[in-house]
This record gives structure tokens, C-alpha cells and sequence, in this order.
């Protein structure tokens, strides 16, 4: 469904992607696990468009993303940011109603406030929440709601950049169990970064290790722990001996 | 040696380059601005809002700004006016001045310091928030829900805001001039309105739009082009209110060399 091919980018003499090569089929939950700084995010913002790679392809179905009709091919995702990336001066149900209220996918606003409630309940947000502003939420609230907004207009692929930085491990718990119950309900294709290995067991049918700009190991999540490879071993481990040289 | 000669030349020359580049990058992202006006679609909604936060919401400012220029004018022309025996321009000074340049200028550097400032620190944070990065995700332009909404609003709110602010200059000149400096009421008001012209108005309004133009452009651009961080931010937001003060200036004595050069 969504391929990259030697995909390149660098920000000035920054080379941060050197030839990624990654596919990921319908209904898969992938993962990409690297370092800080390794160009993860990178990676998942070439696939939406919002950065712009040096070289290589990247086909969502086999079309060409900048070939693709930018509105409609930007309807058929979902993301949930880091920082949630809620607008601060929307309350929290006209951010989660957002795309349902402009554009192709514009309804009543009776009924946009509607969907944003039954999205709110589903990643378990009482309705009074609703009316909140996002500065009146806690962090895990707000990663609830951004989740709940990534998925209001049901996409077929949803992006998750670092679901449970910041979270305490309950609650990053808590969002974990909501994306793995949410990606299979909605039958969605799942693209993850994250360093959070619990996340990575959690999320997972298939993990991808990005270092040094290319994608270093990629198999089953079942096969990480038996993968024979230095770069992934130390990583899953956390180790700080090893091939990546761990910055003291 | 000669290095040490033309090193200067070399910084100098770098300097000028980049502000060419930065004249560049604005140029070019206010015609982008411009050409969302003809492509749908448009945020109504965005544009009353912005229509009361810049326009509405900065009439304080501006009004007391003016107030009390225009009363200050009123006492500098008297007293200046005393050294020929032509106390009695005041009135006329007074109104021709505050309409002509003090009002929109005033109005302008007022409106700049409080609607460049917020609109680059909202938008710069917005963008190392990543919340515009989730608006493109959204199927939403930022530059027609952003900055469109903003260039449109101060542009035609900015006129008004200077017309009013010019009726409370003169009121403030003629509260001075009537309480401190011994004027006639009604022959004050007389020779307010006999010596004003429709042009000298509809010009200070003119470069009010000028002007509002500007600002918004301004906060928009350096809040769009935020570093990351709160320093960031804070850069963007200085740099937003310098330009614009800048250019409102600069813009101001051009429309006025075209406007009433001989």
C-alpha cells in the first residue's frame, strides 16, 4: 500500500535519510523504531507530503504521491501528532470535527459535533469534554483527543509520531491498547514511529529499525528478538555498547 | 592584504544579499496571499474573527493614541504659531495634519505593535507546535486559513481604524484648544471643516490600508518562517513589529511623495 523507494533527504549537510526502502501492505500496523534524530519523523512526513525528499519515489497504491490529487489523497489519512497538535483556539470538539466541518467533508454542525462526541467516547472522553478548551486537558487527554481527531473522518491510513512521549506508563498503556483496538477495528493501515519499546510489542505486526538513514532491519515484531542483528539487538535493549555510538 | 581589504566588502556584500533575499521571500509570499483571494475556498468565518481582533479590538489603542497627539499637536502649533502671529492655523493644522500623516502613521505603528506581534507569536507557535503541519493533514491551506483571513482583515479594517482615529485626534485638538489655548467653540469647529478636503481624509485612509496590509503580511510571514523553540518564536515576533514599523514608515512617505509631491 505505502512504498518508499530509496528515498533521500538532507537538510543542509544534514544527510537524514540516505535511501530508505520500506513497504508496508494494506491493514498492517508498521512500526519504525531508530535513535532521536535518526529522520523517523522525517520519513512520515515525506509519505503525507509536508516535506519534500531530495530523490526517490514514494507510491501510496502504486500512485505517485505528487501525482496524486493533494485534497483527495490527503483525505484518505489520519494523524496523530507528538504534541497532539490541537488548536488552541478551538474547543476540543471542533478540533476533533475539524476536517467534518470545511471542505469536501463538510456536514451540518449538529451533526459534526455529534460524530466528535461519539469519537470522544470512543477513546474514552466523556462528553462534557467536549466544550473544554485543549489548554484545560491534561497531556494524556490531549493525546486522547488527537487520537479521536485523527480518526474522526475514518481514514484508511493513520500516523502515529511518538504515541506515548511524555505520558506516564499507565496512560501510555492506556493510548496503546486504544490504537492497536482502533487500527484492527477500522481495519486501518498503521505507520508508528516511536522509541518506546512497549509501545513497539503493543502496536506492532511489523517493526522497521531506521539508522544512519536507511532502514537497517525489517521483519515480523514476533523475529526482533531473535533477529541477529547488532544494530536492532542493541536498540530493543538499550544497551550502550554496540554499534550506534551512544553521544555521552 | 588585499584579503584584509575586501574582507568588510565581502561581509557588506553578504548583508545586502540576504536582505535582498528576505525582500524576495516576502514579495513573493504576499502575491501568494493575494491569489488565494481568487481561489476557494474562503474561511468567513476566520475573517470575522480577525476583523474583530484587529480591527475592533485595537480601537483603544489607536483612540488614545490619537487623543492625546492630537492635543499635543494643537499645543506645539499654537506655540509655534505665536513666533509669526498665526495662532489661528491650529485648528486647520491640527486637522490636516492628524488626517494627512498622524493619523494612519500612528494608527499604523499602534496597530503594528499590537497585531504583528500576536499574529507571529500565534502563528510561530503554532508551527513549532506542529498544529500547522495538522491543518495541511486536515485538507487545509494555511495560507487561506491563516494568513488570508489576517492580510484581508487588517487591510480593511485598518481604513476605518485610521478614520476614527483621525475624529479623535482632531477632538483631542480641539478639547485643547477650546480648554487651554482660549478658541471659540463653534469657530474652531469652523475652521476644522472649512480648510479639510475629501482627499486629505480618503488619503490617510488609503495609506491605511497600506499600512494594514503591511502588518498582517509582516506577522504572518515571520510567524510562518518561526525558528523552533520560544526563542524562535520571540525572534519572529521582534522581527515581525521592526519590518513592519519599518515599511509603514517607508511606505508612508512614497504615498506621500505620490499623493501630494508638486
Amino acid at each position: 500500500m505505502i512504498t518508499l523507494t530509496d528515498v533521500h533527504k538532507a537538510f543542509g549537510s544534514n544527510k537524514v535519510l540516505q535511501g530508505v526502502n520500506l513497504h508496508i501492505a494494506r491493514g498492517e500496523s508498521m512500526v519504525i523504531i531508530g535513535g532521536s534524530g535518526t529522520g523517523k519523523s522525517v520519513a512520515l512526513k515525506s509519505v503525507l507530503g509536508l516535506i519534500k525528499p531530495d530523490s526517490g519515489k514514494i507510491e501510496v497504491d502504486g500512485q505517485d504521491i505528487d501525482r496524486a490529487e493533494r485534497d483527495a489523497f490527503l483525505a484518505r489519512f489520519g494523524m496523530l501528532f507528538q504534541g497532539g497538535a490541537l488548536f488552541d483556539s478551538l474547543p476540543v470538539w471542533q478540533n476533533v470535527a475539524f476536517r467534518l466541518m470545511r471542505g469536501s467533508l463538510k456536514r451540518p454542525n449538529s451533526e459534526a459535533r455529534e460524530i466528535a462526541i461519539e469519537k470522544l467516547r470512543r477513546v474514552g472522553l466523556k462528553p462534557e469534554v467536549a466544550d473544554l478548551f485543549p489548554s484545560e486537558l491534561s497531556g494524556g487527554m490531549q493525546k486522547r483527543v488527537g487520537l479521536a481527531r485523527a480518526i474522526a473522518a475514518e481514514p484508511e491510513i493513520i500516523f502515529f509520531d511518538e504515541p506515548t512521549t511524555g505520558l506516564d506508563p499507565i496512560m501510555a498503556g492506556v493510548i496503546n491498547e486504544l490504537i492497536r483496538e482502533i487500527v484492527v477495528e477500522m481495519g486501518a493501515t498503521a505507520m508508528t514511529i516511536t522509541h518506546d519499546m512497549t509501545s513497539v510489542r503493543a502496536i506492532a505486526d511489523k517493526v522497521a529499525m531506521l539508522h544512519d538513514g536507511v532502514i537497517k532491519w525489517t521483519g515480523p515484531v514476533a523475529d526482533m528478538d531473535d533477529s541477529g542483528d547488532p544494530y536492532l539487538d542493541q536498540f530493543i535493549h538499550g544497551r550502550a555498547e554496540g554499534p550506534i555510538e551512544a553521544v555521552r | 592584504m588585499i584579503n584584509t581589504l575586501t574582507s568588510p566588502l565581502a561581509a557588506l556584500g553578504r548583508q545586502i544579499l540576504g536582505m535582498l533575499a528576505i525582500v524576495g521571500k516576502i514579495a513573493m509570499f504576499a502575491f501568494d496571499t493575494l491569489t488565494h483571494l481568487i481561489r476557494p475556498p474562503f474561511y468567513w468565518r476566520e475573517f470575522g474573527i480577525q476583523l474583530i481582533h484587529i480591527g475592533w479590538l485595537s480601537l483603544p489603542v489607536v483612540g488614545l493614541t490619537t487623543l492625546f497627539t492630537g492635543g499635543a499637536l494643537a499645543l506645539q502649533i499654537y506655540a509655534g504659531g505665536a513666533r509669526f502671529n498665526a495662532e489661528s492655523v491650529v485648528p486647520s493644522i491640527v486637522a490636516i495634519g492628524m488626517v494627512r500623516e498622524l493619523g494612519p502613521v500612528l494608527a499604523g505603528l499602534m496597530v503594528a505593535a499590537r497585531v504583528a506581534s500576536s499574529i507571529a507569536a500565534e502563528i510561530g507557535t503554532m508551527k513549532v507546535t506542529e498544529q500547522i503541519d495538522a491543518l495541511v493533514t486536515l485538507s487545509t491551506h494555511p495560507m487561506k486559513y491563516l494568513t488570508l483571513p489576517r492580510v484581508l482583515a487588517a487591510t480593511l479594517a485598518m481604513p476605518i481604524l485610521v478614520a476614527v482615529g483621525d475624529a479623535i485626534g482632531i477632538m483631542g485638538g480641539y478639547f485643547v484648544g477650546i480648554s487651554r489655548l482660549d478658541f471659540n467653540s463653534a469657530a474652531y469647529l469652523k475652521n476644522t471643516v472649512d480648510f479639510l478636503e475629501l482627499w486629505d481624509v480618503s488619503s490617510g485612509m488609503i495609506k491605511g490600508a497600506a499600512f494594514g496590509f503591511i502588518v498582517a503580511t509582516m506577522g504572518c510571514f515571520y510567524g510562518m518562517n518561526s525558528g523552533r523553540g520560544a526563542q524562535g518564536v520571540g525572534s519572529a515576533t521582534k522581527t515581525a513589529v521592526v519590518a513592519a514599523s519599518i515599511l509603514i514608515l517607508a511606505t508612508n512617505y512614497l504615498l506621500t511623495e505620490l499623493f501630494f509631491s508638486a
